[in-house]
């Protein structure tokens, strides 16, 4: 059965994950279209992996169904991974192996032919910025490097859906700066790729939708844009007093904004108008030790539905 | 919306056995994937794998040659005579056999199963757990087989080889070898950590003492006689000289049987662990 362009690259409804008793991801319904990047955000233990681990045929379902490029992962498994790219959220590289030999094996593993894993190899490195690391042993990469060859391996079987598990975490900004930028470009070239991540700013730059993962539940799906406007107001005041006063200070803010998320450190107004509610806060007597004003983000989203924050 | 027709998750659990064999008998080709990444590895450490030779050598010149002269002959399979030193070196050659399978399917599969990861990359390719099974227990083989041949070879040069049937003595070596390298995965897929390991030496070496590998079953009472029949290194090491003193009767085909069901099973058993371990 060839698969229709049209058609969802990955439809999943009910999908559930079990552990013993513990329930990791708790029924989830979801819709992936071609070309689309889309992105499971959520802090740890959502059950983000254990849904992708699911879509990548590498973890049978505990409950519902999926169709994973219109086939059964139950039964067309082998036919699926041929197709899928898959970046763990832990490096799987073969230690014993050279970079480029990391490449080659994998390749096999697809029964790609010699030649054609020698090209596409070369491309490879040059894409993950590896080229003259080509013949040095894994082990002593740095933390980036391993990341950027476990995705360059994940595209040697150029897969029609790329699966990416935290490509980011661990990472400095300028390294994950240059995986955004690489992303993008497969992205460009029509590869539809799911991720999940921690980091809203990844989630805001690489993904057209996205779900909001919370205890093995999806808590809200939309453009991160939707998203915001849904569960958001347009504008946040944070301030900061002194430690230890803020739960205090929440009460007497009372009525100038729709609502306040006490932070350890900080209070979060969240209102229409910025300016506005921090004349109301001076009007009030109140001197926070600092204010600012900004704009509505995907983290205030997330604290908003799990009440929690992203990355602590 | 679009909607899928309904799906088991699933399969019923009857369907084992068939999904364990026909991919067993068709995954060659992806099996080879897995003897060829071992083979990128060892092309580096030739010499680890050259040492294998050599255990089996030392035991020959110790215990064949040297305690050969101080008993000097006894009776083969056939109810022949022969010298001490044609009797022990096909033993020896099966019992290589059988410690070359067990260290490769239980000391390194367990490295590359817990520490190593190589498989959790792997089986996000087409390759699957049986193709996993059967391409680690290939490598194992075809390590033990170049093995064999050297000291059959030796053997061949000593005089050691009474009959044109030592030609089979090759096939049989990996008879031997495919039996105990798929209980050794097997065994291997539940071991916790290294200190289990000590269960495998406790196995490996009364097997290696006690199976008529060094004095002839009849020198053991007849009840123990029956215990030993029961154990699989008497098997190969009872085919082995059978084929190399040309003692062959039907018997052989028992052994064969044997060491074939063993490997089978052992094989299933891996293939089901690997899934329950790794695709979880
Ligand atoms: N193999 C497993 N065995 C038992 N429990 C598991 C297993 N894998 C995951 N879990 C549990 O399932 C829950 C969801 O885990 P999962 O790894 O899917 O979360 P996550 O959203 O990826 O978290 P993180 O952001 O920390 O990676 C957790 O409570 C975890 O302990
Ligand atoms: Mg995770």
């Amino acid at each position: 059965m060839p698969s229709d362009p049209a058609e969802p690259l990955i439809w999943a409804r009910g999908l559930c994950k079990r552990f013993g008793d513990l329930v990791a991801v708790d029924g989830i319904d979801f819709e992936v279209g071609r070309g689309e990047a889309f992105g499971f955000l959520g802090p740890n233990g959502a059950g983000k992996s254990s849904a992708m681990r699911m879509v990548a045929c590498l973890s049978p379902l505990s409950g519902g169904s999926l169709r994973i490029l219109g086939l059964d992962p139950a039964r067309d498994g082998v036919r699926i991974r041929s197709r899928l790219g898959l970046v763990p959220q832990d490096d799987t590289l073969d230690l014993e192996l050279t970079v480029r030999e990391n490449l080659y094996i994998y390749g096999r593993y697809f029964d790609l032919p010699r030649k054609v894993i020698r090209e596409r190899a070369d491309q490879l490195l040059a894409f993950a910025q590896l080229t003259e690391r080509a013949d040095d042993k894994v082990e002593p990469l740095s933390g980036g490097m391993k990341r950027r060859l476990t995705i360059a391996r994940a595209l040697i079987n150029e897969p029609e859906l790329l699966l990416l598990d935290e490509p980011t975490t661990g990472l400095d900004p300028q390294a994950r700066h240059l995986l955004w930028d690489r992303l993008w470009r497969l992205k460009q070239q029509g590869v539809t790729l799911v991720l999940t991540t921690h980091y809203m700013d990844e989630a805001e730059q690489l993904c057209d939708r996205l779900v909001v993962m919370d205890k093995g539940r999806i808590a809200a799906e939309g453009t991160p844009r939707q998203l915001i406007e849904q569960w958001s107001t347009k504008e946040v005041l944070e301030l900061r007093f002194g430690p230890g006063e803020h739960e205090a200070l929440a009460a007497k803010l009372g009525g100038l904004a729709e609502r306040i998320e006490v932070l350890p450190d900080r209070l979060l107004l969240y209102v229409e108008d910025g300016d506005e509610a921090l004349a109301g806060t001076h009007r009030r007597g109140l001197r926070p030790d600092s204010a600012l004003v900004r704009r509505s983000t995907l983290e205030d989203v997330f604290l908003r539905l799990t009440g929690r924050r992203l990355v602590d | 919306m679009s909607t899928a027709p309904q799906v088991t998750t699933r399969p019923p659990r009857g369907t084992l056995v068939a999904r364990v064999l026909p991919p067993a008998l068709l995954g060659g080709r992806r099996a080879g994937r897995l003897v060829e990444r071992n083979l990128l590895v060892y092309r580096r450490t030739w010499i680890v794998i050259a040492s294998g030779f050599f255990e089996p050598l030392f035991y020959l010149l110790s215990i064949g040659v040297g305690i050969g002269k101080l008993v000097g002959t006894v009776t083969g399979p056939g109810g022949q005579v022969i010298s001490y030193t044609a009797f022990v070196a096909p033993a020896l050659l099966a019992s290589s056999a059988m410690n070359g399978a067990i260290y490769d399917a239980t000391f390194n599969i367990f490295h590359k199963l817990k520490f190593a990861k190589i498989y959790d990359a792997v089986l996000a390719t087409p390759v699957g757990v049986t193709d996993v099974a059967l391409g680690e227990i290939s490598w194992a083989l075809i390590r033990g087989t170049i093995y064999s041949a050297v000291f059959l070879l030796v053997m061949a040069v000593l005089g050691l080889v009474g009959s044109v049937w030592a030609l089979l003595v090759l096939p049989v070596a990996v008879l031997i070898g495919f039996a105990f390298a798929a209980v050794g995965m097997a065994a291997t897929s539940y071991m916790r950590s290294w200190q289990d390991f000590d269960f495998v030496q406790l196995a490996v070496l009364p097997l290696f003492l006690f199976s008529a590998t060094f004095y002839p079953l009849t020198t053991y009472p007849p009840a123990l006689q029956v215990i030993v029949q029961l154990t699989p290194l008497y098997h190969g090491v009872a085919l082995v000289r059978a084929l190399d003193t040309g003692a062959v009767g039907p018997g052989a085909l028992v052994h064969v049987l044997y060491l074939a069901v063993m490997g089978v099973a052992g094989l299933a058993v891996t293939s089901r662990r690997l899934g329950h371990l790794l695709l979880r």
